[in-house]
């Protein structure tokens, strides 16, 4: 711990520094240094590997291989004029950017991105552990919708209201399987906090990806889903519904929902990593053959991981044609509802026999 | 919405109080719209998401090229004929000028003929690149859009080396072509028809055996093959419906008897039986490049005619070729003058979009963008 630190916590004593001072520092760290470079340099990783695979150069204008390409974006949209219609709903439209924006960034914070704290210092790799960490992750990804749906309605525009009724009958429809999926790692981890999660597979010396490779596909495809990205980018297809709910949002507000529509991307990643893919664990983490992978710290696992991910997203951009929305309904409610409860019956009884 | 809800209920008057307590609501789908190629506005009545009614509208690129005729030579109107559809000039000047050769009484010669084929089928592969890249666009799927555009660059290339112009080309004369092929084109064309049918099979890899591909196209946008015959629809949209009328084949004219092609037709008359007739259209037109490239004659490019060209008095005539887009035919009433005295035009994109209201009907908005794509209007055509 560094030495300024340590001397605040000598300061306000143990409780204080290990109860707010530290989650502060961290949070801090989290949005400005984390989450928010994370998400403007997720845009220009998208826009490149998208470049890349349609035989072309993507941003290379604004610094070397356009490095700065996020930062001019940021700028431009934050000088932006920030219009508002005349006939929209004042203050539903301007809060309906925060909520989409809001729940995003705070699921990040009982995300594990690394291992407990131990030996002096006991700082550890994430702001908190919730014992009911998973349960809190889907109630927070719920509310982003009611930003999404009231940003439609408030807009008085058609279009935005048939993307934002599109987006919440979509968005209610993936969160059952999604929810349903996540149950089958909960039944063999035996706990809802992410950090015990991944220290179950740890103990069970297995990633959950194996057991459990039907949830993983599932909530893989209710994430696309829930993030609205393509194949399932309904609510804003630009084809049919010009640019769907935020149709009639500028500047920063849309913004908003940009960084919305990413940090929700980061968070679907990063809690699939934690789930099903062993968050800062090594690959095979019970195979002592494979310990010199432990050079790499935990973090960077978990980094790596995500990222692995958030290429699979893009790739899925670069390929998929679009669902049209009777098929998305037919798709969530009679093939991945069924089939994720069969994953938790057939878990509770492999669980029961074993 | 409501009206299968109702048929459900199989109530005559229940289901008449639900259709009525269904809230309606009218939007306008364009001038101002990603996906309608241009300035067409279509007038919809939706309940939910389901189109219960739809009515073009259109004229909002007007220019009046049909009278612009009237006023010029013959030899003058050619440039128009380019801005009508304006992805496709050289078949457009292929029609306008085989209708005054009628008129006046030319002959082309045989080397000319064959370049006008090449030029012809070259302009139907970029304009099928053209229409596959934006309905792919349209349905979802991304990438297709940069893989044709690639492809279709290499094809403007050609045109520019060829004429000077990518886009309105300007190519063609009445009695001939205005310029022989330059040193090296045809190498650089056979390149092309050699790198193109793989360049088809990666577009059809994306696209023909996709899930989502097939599921968005088959069994949307259902063309009965009665209902094309009434609305006189023709080319792809009217083959997709498995009837098989092609002019290169029934009228033949330029180089088109003297090569062999095939007129692929569909069976469902859906928009993916309509996607795989144009696939099928882009390869055999390569080969009817190759074959023109392989027979291209020795020759004079440019019949016998004179300084002015005029039509005898009350002389008409109706010609028409075979477009990407249908069939696309100048009827000409001379008045004994260097101008035509009337020119009309048989734009297909305007006869085709006849036709969208019919297919829209009862189908989803995301069908609309789908079925708009599969019709492939040009709006400069349509309002001329």
């Amino acid at each position: 711990m560094p030495g300024f630190l340590e001397s605040i916590r000598g300061a306000v004593g143990d409780t204080l520094f290990y109860g707010a001072v530290s989650p502060a520092i961290k949070i801090l760290i989290l949005l400005f240094l984390g989450v928010l470079p994370l998400i403007t340099y997720l845009v220009l990783v998208e826009r490149k590997v998208l470049g890349f695979m349609q035989a072309r150069v993507g941003p290379n204008r604004v610094g070397p291989w356009g490095i700065l390409q996020p930062i001019a974006d940021v700028m431009k949209l934050l000088v932006k004029e920030d219009t508002l219609p005349k006939q929209a709903v004042k203050w539903a439209f301007i809060l309906a950017p925060c909520l989409v924006v809001a729940p995003a960034f705070i699921i990040f914070s009982v995300i594990p991105v690394g291992p407990p704290g131990g030996g002096r210092s006991n700082l550890s790799w994430f702001v908190t552990d919730v014992n009911t960490g998973m349960l809190f992750v889907v109630a927070l990804a719920t509310i982003g919708v009611y930003g999404l749906i009231i940003g439609g309605w408030s807009s008085n525009n058609k279009f935005s209201l048939m993307g934002g009724l599109r987006s919440a009958a979509q968005m209610i429809s993936y969160e059952v399987p999604q929810g349903l999926s996540i149950v089958g790692p909960l039944m063999l981890a035996g706990t809802m906090s992410l950090v015990g999660i991944v220290e179950a597979q740890k103990n069970a010396g297995t990633w959950y990806v194996f057991p459990q490779l039907l949830a993983f596909f599932i909530y893989m495809v209710a994430g696309v889903a829930e993030s609205n990205r393509n194949p399932f980018d309904l609510p804003e297809a630009e084809s049919e519904l010009v640019a769907g709910f935020h149709t009639e949002y500028s500047g920063m507000r849309f913004a908003l929902f940009f960084l919305g529509e990413y940090a929700n991307m980061i968070v679907i990643s990063a809690v699939a990593t934690t789930l099903f893919l062993g968050g800062w664990l090594r690959p095979f983490p019970n195979v002592a053959a494979l310990s010199f992978l432990d050079v790499v710290p935990g973090p960077i696992w978990f980094i790596v991981k995500v990222f692995v991910f958030l290429f699979v997203y893009i790739w899925f951009r670069g390929t998929f044609p679009r669902y049209r929305f009777d098929q998305l309904m037919d798709l969530g409610w009679k093939w991945m509802i069924p089939l994720a409860l069969l994953n938790i019956f057939v878990t509770g009884l492999v669980k029961l026999l074993v | 919405m409501s009206q299968p809800f109702a048929q459900a209920f199989g109530d005559e008057s229940l289901s008449d109080t639900l259709l009525n307590r269904s809230e309606e609501m009218e939007l306008n789908f364009g001038p101002q719209h990603p996906s309608t190629h241009g300035v067409l506005r279509l007038k919809l009545k939706v309940d939910g998401e389901r189109i219960l009614d739809c009515y073009p509208i259109i004229g909002y690129l007007h220019r009046g090229t049909e009278k612009l005729f009237e006023l010029h030579p013959f030899f003058q109107n050619v440039p128009h004929t380019d801005r009508m559809d304006y992805v496709a000039a050289a078949t457009n000047n292929l029609a306008y000028v085989g209708a005054v050769e009628k008129l006046v009484g030319l002959v082309v010669p045989p080397r000319a003929r064959y370049i006008r084929t090449i030029l012809c089928e070259l302009q139907r592969i970029s304009s099928h690149l053209l229409w596959l890249a934006t309905h792919a666009i349209d349905i979802g799927a991304m990438t297709p859009f940069f893989y044709c555009f690639r492809e279709r660059e290499l094809i403007l290339d050609l045109f520019e080396q060829y004429c000077g112009a990518r886009l309105t080309l300007n190519c063609m004369r009445p009695g001939g072509q205005p310029h022989d092929l330059p040193v090296g084109w045809t190498d650089k064309c056979r390149e092309f028809i050699d790198l193109f049918p793989s360049k088809v099979d990666e577009y059809e890899g994306l696209l023909t055996e996709n899930r989502i591909w097939k599921k968005r196209t088959v069994g949307v946008g259902v063309l009965d093959p009665e209902t094309a015959i009434d609305y006189a629809v023709s080319g792809p949209l009217l083959r997709g419906s498995g009837i098989k009328w092609d002019l290169r084949k029934e009228m033949p004219y330029e180089a088109y008897p003297e090569v062999e092609f095939d007129v692929p037709v569909g069976k469902n008359g859906d928009t993916y039986d309509r996607y795989l007739v144009r696939m099928e259209e882009m390869r055999q037109a390569n080969n009817i490049i190759r074959q023109c490239l392989e027979k291209l004659p020795e020759g004079p490019i440019m019949a016998k005619r004179p300084r002015v060209m005029k039509a005898a008095k009350d002389a008409e005539v109706y010609h028409a070729i075979e477009g990407p887009k249908g069939e696309i035919g100048f009827y000409i009433v001379g008045d004994g003058t260097p101008n035509p005295y009337r020119c009309h035009v048989r734009a297909p994109s305007f006869i085709n979009l006849q036709v969208v209201p019919e297919l829209a009907k009862g189908q989803l908005i995301a069908d609309l963008v789908a079925i708009i794509g599969t019709t492939d209007i040009v709006l400069g055509e349509v309002d001329r």
